[in-house]
């Protein structure tokens, strides 16, 4: 999944510094994730996993980095399940 | 490596940054209102004060410094920060307060005192686990320093605080730090500032730190002189700064995270008090105006009246956005993902906005009602200072920037239509 968020990333969220050199707990925001990036980001996640993010999640911690993008969406699928 | 890169993604904060912002309102309620009416009372005799001596602040834009000699001598320049470090842990909403009743007296003053209460919220909430900011707090509570901010530049960064073009240069156990065209609020007066700069001048523009630099450790070249239509005790020359300093005086916590977790709030809803504070004081002038034209004509209703009525009632709008604004605020202060929501933000920069425009709305209509007294620049009803402070509102920080950056969610976002919230 972490592979499949890194070429999301790559092709919506902007941001100025190639995504391959990001270790998986690198800080998104440190590497220039915008609230318009997040916001792209977000609706192609939302496309490619087949999820919603719910209101609660949509908060900084959730988008911080490569893993914590995996948890959110884990998490986001276990409830549905 | 930085804190927030090193931290389990899953931990919602530092264990010490919530320990340090612990409530007193927990602790004890009953004096702790007592305590925060007494700096209220204080902040009356500063606000006297200030008013005294607001035309010629205004008519020189020079820096309200009776003012501030007065919130010295009452000791409200530390009182945000914890007990634990020698301050009062007052809440926001007596800080808000405060402006608001400072800026009915003098609106540079009032935003001067804001502006300083958000640098002094990014220690509180932010170095509450670090060393040398605790004891940096101490000596504000101790010294009433006055903390001034650097977070715009030159070189097409502008006001976008969140890009940096300079960079921090390491230099042994020191770092030092060129920024060049930075507008700096009363920067010639402060006695420290709160500076943002990219992590190493190598980084990307927007991985920043905040670094704490005091007096002795920087020099200000001025560039250009703050002459402008309102505001103007501010004093919000431009400078090119150069600093040196032991690196320790760098916040830890990332500026992305200070600037999304704690400067958003504050600022936005102090901002509000400053302006719902000029506001009041439009209404005031208003309401006497209409008292004495009743006691003129004795057995009918002034026609003025009226529009004094219909002006109330926006006053109190424009006072429950902001109460509702700090309520929300007290209730998400301890929890880190509330405070960097969709939800919260796009609230703050809502307050923003509607706050900024209701000052210039309620000031101009105060107008109607002065009529040409109001519109005099030597009587007791004059709005005019008033109506220059208010028209600052919209565009510090643009409207259109903060609108943009809310439509840029809205592919996403949905609202909350609680009325309970």
């Amino acid at each position: 999944m972490k592979s499949r968020i890194k070429d999301i990333l790559k092709t919506t969220a902007r941001l100025p510094v190639d995504v391959a050199t990001l270790s998986d707990d690198a800080d998104l925001y440190n590497a220039g994730l915008t609230s318009f990036g997040t916001v792209e980001l977000m609706m192609a996640l939302e496309e490619a996993f087949e999820v919603e993010f719910p209101d609660k999640m949509m908060n900084r911690r959730n988008f911080a980095s490569v893993a914590a993008i995996e948890n959110a969406i884990q998490s986001i699928q276990s409830e549905r399940v | 490596m930085s804190p927030a890169a090193s931290r389990p993604a899953t931990e919602p904060q530092p264990k010490a940054s919530i320990e340090s912002r612990q409530r007193p309102v927990l602790v004890d309620l009953g004096a702790r209102a007592e305590s925060e009416k007494a700096m209220i009372a204080r902040a009356r005799a500063v606000a006297r004060i200030a008013a005294e001596h607001a035309a010629d602040v205004d008519a020189k834009a020079r820096f309200p410094q009776e003012a501030f000699e007065a919130l010295r001598t009452q000791r409200l320049l530390g009182i945000m920060i914890p007990a634990a470090h020698g301050g009062e842990q007052a809440s926001l909403a007596t800080i808000a307060e405060i402006g608001s009743i400072l800026a009915r007296g003098c609106s540079s003053t009032g935003m001067i005192y804001a502006m300083h209460q958000i640098k002094v919220s990014s220690l509180v909430v932010h170095c509450g686990a670090d060393t040398w900011h605790r004891g940096f707090m101490a000596r504000i509570a101790d010294e009433q320093l006055l903390l001034a901010s650097a977070t715009t530049e030159g070189g097409g960064v502008g006001g976008d605080l969140r890009s940096s073009v300079c960079g921090v240069m390491r230099d042994g156990e020191d770092f030092t730090l060129e920024k060049e065209g930075c507008l700096i609020s009363y920067g010639a007066q402060a006695d420290a500032i709160l500076i943002t700069a990219r992590r190493t001048p190598e980084a990307p523009p927007s991985d920043q730190v905040m670094a704490v630099v005091t007096r002795d450790q920087y020099r200000l070249e001025r560039s250009a002189v703050w002459d402008t239509m309102g505001m103007r005790g501010t004093c919000s020359d431009n400078f090119t700064f150069a600093g040196r300093a032991p690196a320790q005086q760098i916040i830890p916590t990332p500026f992305a995270e200070i600037a999304a977790q704690s400067m958003l709030a504050h600022a936005h809803l102090l901002w509000a008090g400053v302006w719902y504070g000029i506001a009041a004081e439009a209404v005031a002038r208003a309401e006497s105006f209409v008292r004495g034209e009743a006691r003129k004509r004795p057995g009918t209703t002034p026609p003025s009246a009226l529009r004094l009525a219909e002006l109330l009632a926006r006053l109190q709008q424009f006072k429950a956005l902001v109460v509702a604004g700090l309520d929300r605020y007290e209730r998400a202060r301890d929890d880190a993902d509330e405070l960097s929501s969709m939800g919260f933000v796009v609230a703050m920069n809502s307050i923003k906005i509607a706050a900024s425009q209701s000052v210039g709305e309620i000031v101009s209509q105060a107008f109607l009602i002065c009529g040409i007294q109001g519109y005099r620049n030597d009587s007791p009803s004059s709005l005019a200072r008033l109506m220059r402070d208010a028209l600052s509102a919209p565009i510090m920080i643009n409207n259109d920037r903060i609108l943009g950056n809310t439509s840029n969610l809205l592919a996403v976002y949905k609202h909350d239509s609680s009325l309970s919230r």
